[in-house]
């Protein structure tokens, strides 16, 4: 075997003078970094494997271990990055596609960080959400062009017959991760948390783990391409369904988990055999057009009685506003959007750094096309890919989404330090694993509850930018652009956006 | 009374347990200083168990008809009045080791580095939370009444 090339990603630091040789790194790193020897009594480590998990950092009682960017460089060049070098190297040692996991991790314009909020001053109150009522309840769905009442005995009856509604009691949703792709208890820490907070959580392309049927009203059903662990209950007991076309991290791809993830409970959960890779086909092999889509999408309606909101979830790409207005004419109840920075469990890197574009302006443009088509109450608009604070929510709201979906920033929640080795299945954290060593690392008693607080402060935050605007409700928020103003930005990127300069009116 | 229990569906292996505990039953109660200067006299009062991914901490279950009690020759194993929990008073034992061998549960050891005496889970005498229940870092030891 030739020496390889790759320098170590990281460094690890021991202070002696505070180590005691406990072990616990030792324990707790799935990497082999850390190695004891009685011999010496003594911990020596290997930091060439190390991937910057903190795990050990995190868990050391006596704070002796610091975990560093290895300050080894290569000669500084703005073109042939440590990255680019680093990546030929390890595909001239591999001869395979680079993988990744988590979202686009390039400095590609975050458009956010672009776009300030408006507040009231003198010639409009602001809202105190602590002492008065403020709104952000949210149902999903397809909504009526006009609603038609009549009064009754002096009761106002209604009578359009509205499409089914999912009910959320913030715009935020957890987005869809399989199990597979996380552990069980991750999505069981999920789950119980979309209860408590009201609202949903996905179950990506995964199946629903049988224990999880009890969940089912807050449980939104993914029918990807791969079809895995669909079954007439998976539909009966979810709330919603979704069709996944394609995810932001990857789009125009298929997924692919390995073998050594599908343990016995992931192969019946998502009914294929023990140990076998689970590949998602790029397309769905039975949806070449939007009219096959339509198809799809009213075999599921029919299948749960009309009863049920069924969604599209696509990424963000080049004309993605006529692909939006295309899904709602098909018959969606709502949309998903997964921008350029969506997360995954493993994508190649090179699509993830390179493909698609950022949400932003994918959420502006659709709300634009749909608006202008009158068909936006058709569908709602759910935003995803890289929401990462509850100011991204309102921001992306004020861009004309209904809610938006939290990957990333759940898994965060849940101690995911970004690491970006999901698809190794040695994650640390107890997330991305069927390791049993590693799954119980992640206690769902405490992964719920670290969620719950998580939607919980984004809501309460949410409530005070609202009410900052004089806004009591988030209804009146959605495509209000008026609230919205951008900073840094070129014409062109504002007119994407359809917002005003930061100083004009 | 207030108990230690297990949940060894989240006990992660990584035996923090086991390191505070003795932590706390160092003369320092600093962790660095019991590690570097007591430790060689200290041994944590917990057994620790562990089976491929299995693992959990054993700390004496404080057994409401306890064998050890009746085992102890010299009456040094005693139930507490006040907090029920039963004790090893180290100054009267005298190390026949009848309380270990008495065990259900292999709670108790011999310590023949330090004391000579039996070593076994006190509950952290004194404190609000054993040691091992405040720094489990995923929950998998609690300390109730059930």
């Amino acid at each position: 075997m030739s020496l390889s090339l790759l320098p170590p990603e990281f460094k690890i630091i021991r202070d002696d003078a505070r180590c005691i040789a406990c072990q616990v790194c030792v324990r707790q790193c799935a990497n082999d970094v850390h190695i004891y020897d009685p011999e010496d009594d003594w911990i020596y480590s290997d930091y060439s494997r190390c991937v910057g998990c903190h795990r050990c950092v995190t868990l050391c009682p006596t704070r002796a271990i610091t975990c560093v960017r290895n300050p080894l460089d290569f000669r500084a060049n703005a073109n042939w990055t440590h990255a680019m070098i680093t990546g030929l190297h390890k595909q001239a040692e591999t001869g395979g596609i680079l993988l990744s996991g988590m979202g686009c991790d390039q400095p590609q314009r975050i458009y956010f960080d672009h776009l300030l909020l408006n507040a009231s001053q003198v010639t409009n109150p602001s809202i105190d959400p602590l002492r008065e009522p403020m709104e952000l309840r949210t149902h999903i769905g397809r909504k009526p062009d006009r609603v038609q009442v009549r009064c009754e005995d002096g009761k106002v009856k209604l009578d359009t017959q509205l499409a089914p509604q999912l009910a959320l009691e913030t715009p935020i949703m957890f987005s869809a991760m399989s199990y597979g792709s996380i552990s069980y208890n991750a999505c069981l820490s999920l789950a119980r948390a979309a209860k408590q907070a009201g609202i949903v959580y996905n179950t990506g392309e995964g199946g629903l783990h049988p224990t999880l049927y009890e969940y089912g009203p807050w449980t939104v059903a993914q029918v990807a391409s791969g079809r895995f662990g669909v079954h007439p209950k998976y539909l009966d007991v979810a709330a919603a369904l979704e069709v996944k076309i394609g995810q932001g991290a990857k789009p125009g791809i298929g997924g692919h988990l390995p073998g050594e993830k599908v343990s016995a409970d992931v192969s019946r959960t998502r009914m294929i055999p023990e140990g076998t890779d689970a590949l998602s086909p790029a397309p769905h092999h039975d949806i070449y057009s939007i009219e096959d889509l339509r198809q799809l999408i009213y075999a599921l309606k029919e299948a749960t009685d009309y009863k049920k909101p069924v969604g599209v979830k696509v990424a963000a790409v080049h004309n993605i506003a006529p692909i939006a207005s295309g899904i709602a004419r098909a018959g969606a109840d709502y949309i998903a959007i997964d921008g350029l920075r969506g997360g995954t469990g493993a994508a190649p890197t090179v699509i993830r750094n390179n493909v698609g574009i950022p949400i932003e302006l994918a959420i502006s443009a659709v709300d634009q096309r749909l608006r202008q088509e009158g068909i936006r109450n058709q569908v709602s608009l759910i935003a995803a890919g890289s929401i990462r604070n509850s100011g991204d929510v309102v921001k992306i709201i004020a861009l004309g989404a209904d809610a938006v979906y939290i990957g990333t920033g759940a898994l965060v929640a849940l101690g995911c330090h970004l690491c970006q080795k999901c698809y190794t299945g040695k994650c640390n954290w107890g997330i991305a694993t069927q390791d049993p060593y590693l799954t119980k690392r992640l206690n769902p008693n405490i992964g719920s509850r670290r969620l719950v607080n998580l939607v919980r402060a984004w809501s309460l935050e949410i409530k005070e930018m609202l009410g900052g605007m004089g806004v009591n409700a988030i209804e009146s928020l959605r495509g209000n652009r008026d609230h919205l103003r951008g900073v840094g930005l070129n014409e062109v990127e504002l007119k994407a956006l359809g917002i005003k300069a930061a100083g004009i009116g | 009374m207030k108990r230690v229990y297990v949940n060894e569906e989240y006990c992660i292996g990584c035996r923090l347990c086991e390191i505070h505990c003795l932590v706390q039953h160092s003369q320092s109660k600093k962790i660095i200083k019991a590690y570097k200067e007591e430790a060689p006299q200290l041994m944590p009062r917990l057994v620790f168990e562990e089976e491929g991914p299995l693992s959990f901490a054993m700390p004496c279950r404080h057994c409401a008809d306890a064998p050890c009690l009746d085992a102890c020759i010299t009456g040094a194993m005693h139930r507490d009045e006040e907090t029920e929990a039963v004790l090893c008073d180290e100054d009267k034992c005298v190390g026949c080791w009848m309380c270990v061998m008495a065990c259900p549960f292999g709670a108790i050891q011999r310590n023949l580095k330090g004391t000579k005496a039996a070593s076994k889970c006190d509950l952290c005498y004194g404190e609000e939370m054993p040691a091992c229940v405040a720094h489990c870092p995923n929950e998998a030891l609690t300390f109730e009444e059930r």
